[in-house]
């Protein structure tokens, strides 16, 4: 059972670890600051989640594992909204999205 | 689990070197945001990288084993310096002057004494050195008798608390001064608006800023209940009046920031605010007093109760209270005056061009 837990953290971790990557090659390599977002604000709240819910296997008493549900529970609502207040704001003070123009097709 | 990974030496080897890289890194990041900072020009951008250097201090604070700094720095370097900044850089314009001049002299002078500083260390004693005077001067005292002289768990408070009262007076007292100058400096005139008026404010913006309002007002409580878990839980654990007063005082200034400054002034009336920044100092210092009239030292409080154990928690509760008011009341009260100041400014902007 133990090496079950083990596995399936590890799993975990790993997953949320390379979603953290993910997120830091797309607020470099991605174009506009609405793009940018999207790749903090996913892979924020995924990766981190995923990475808690790693933690959460293995923890040794019952005190820890409320404090990471909580903690979980809090960046489910605030890495969300924090985005959204971001891109609210972006669009608010005239940052306009980078389109696809009609002339220019691919990439 | 614990014991046998400290009995096998190859494990204890291993954790050392993982902390080594660890410290590395946060060095090193701490080395370039240091650097960005000074390079840049872009205040907004500076502002947030002095957040993460204060985020990235908390964290090696926290490698080494200083939870409480950790904690402090967290709140107050990455959480509430940050937020003042930006209402100042609001106010300010978001660029640096450029100047024109290149000040030879002064990096010149910059250079000499950091050399001699370094010079300096030279003679210190080794880090972590147990031969060093901190080992053998007071601390020994405090770690090996805080639990039968106090009697709670967090050394780092009873020293902060009790042992250092004194210091930790003269601190509040710092704090409670920069609240009065920021309060004398930028005094505005909380003009009365009608509550019509704010109520109508507030929903011609409501639909716009539903979601963040909504959460927002669900966050806030439980951040009310965390700040006041941290003032008292801090004779168990980390935390105490300092951060408390923080994130008290962060919850207040979030719902300022999201349902607007008047609506908050309405729920928490700036009187009350100012008078409190005061009451804290002068509950801290009354303890002190009613210890020196029952006989003991400043702030000695093994004489406030019968039981000098008693007196020491109930000393420490007071005094952890009166940091915690003054605290929190003096961050709300430099976030009101900067921001008061900024809507009264939008205020004339507007009359001027309509």
């Amino acid at each position: 059972m133990d090496i079950v837990i083990a596995v399936v953290s590890a799993i975990f971790l790993l997953l949320g670890g390379f979603l953290c990557v993910t997120g830091g090659v797309g607020i470099l390599r991605f174009p506009d600051f609405y793009t940018r977002i999207h790749a903090t604000g996913v892979t924020d709240t995924l990766g981190a989640g995923l990475i808690l819910i790693g933690l959460m296997l293995q923890v040794p008493d019952v005190l820890v594992l409320v404090k990471l549900v909580i903690i979980l529970l809090m960046t489910l609502f605030i890495n969300p909204v924090a985005t959204h207040a971001l891109a609210q704001a972006a669009l608010k003070s005239g940052l306009s999205p980078l389109l696809q123009s009609k002339n220019h097709k691919g990439g | 689990m614990d014991s046998l990974r400290f009995c096998n030496p190859k494990t204890i080897k291993e954790d050392n070197a993982i902390e080594l890289l660890i410290d590395i890194v946060l060095l090193s990041f701490l080395v370039c945001i240091a650097f960005a900072i000074v390079r840049m020009k872009d205040l907004f951008a500076v502002i947030m990288l002095a957040g993460m250097y204060g985020l990235l201090s908390a964290s090696f604070f926290v490698t080494m084993d200083a939870v409480d700094v950790a904690f402090t720095e967290a709140s107050v370097g990455a959480g509430i310096s940050t937020l003042l900044m930006l209402t100042t850089i609001s106010m300010t314009g978001r660029y640096e002057n450029t100047t024109r001049h290149r000040p030879m002299l002064a990096l010149v002078v910059v250079f000499v004494t950091g050399s001699l500083l370094i010079y300096g260390t030279l003679d210190m004693p080794y880090f972590g050195s147990a031969q060093a005077p901190i080992q053998l001067h007071v601390a020994p005292h405090y770690i090996n008798n805080s639990m039968s002289e106090i009697g709670i768990p967090n050394i780092v408070t009873s020293a902060l608390a009790s042992y250092r009262g004194f210091d930790t007076f003269g601190e509040v007292v710092v704090i409670f001064t920069a609240g009065v100058a920021v309060w004398a400096l930028l005094m505005v005139n909380v003009q009365r608006r009608k509550n019509t008026e704010i109520d109508d404010a507030n929903n011609s913006t409501h639909e716009q800023h539903f979601i963040v309002r909504f959460v927002a007002k669900m966050l806030i409580p439980f951040i009310l209940l965390f700040a006041l878990y941290v003032q008292f839980h801090g004779d168990y654990g980390p935390g105490g009046g300092f951060q408390a007063g923080v994130i008290f005082a962060a919850a207040i200034i979030l719902y300022s920031m999201v349902f607007g400054l008047n609506t908050a002034r309405r729920v928490i009336s700036q009187p009350i605010v100012q008078l409190l920044t005061a009451a804290g100092v002068l509950l801290y210092g009354s303890v002190g007093i009613v210890s020196l009239l029952s006989g003991g030292n400043f702030l000695d409080y093994n004489v406030l109760s019968a039981d000098p154990i008693a007196g020491q928690h109930l000393g420490i509760l007071l005094i952890e209270l009166g940091v915690g008011c003054t605290v929190a009341s003096v961050m709300i009260l430099i976030y009101f005056n900067f921001s008061g100041r900024k809507n009264d400014r939008e205020l004339e902007e507007h009359k001027e061009t309509t």
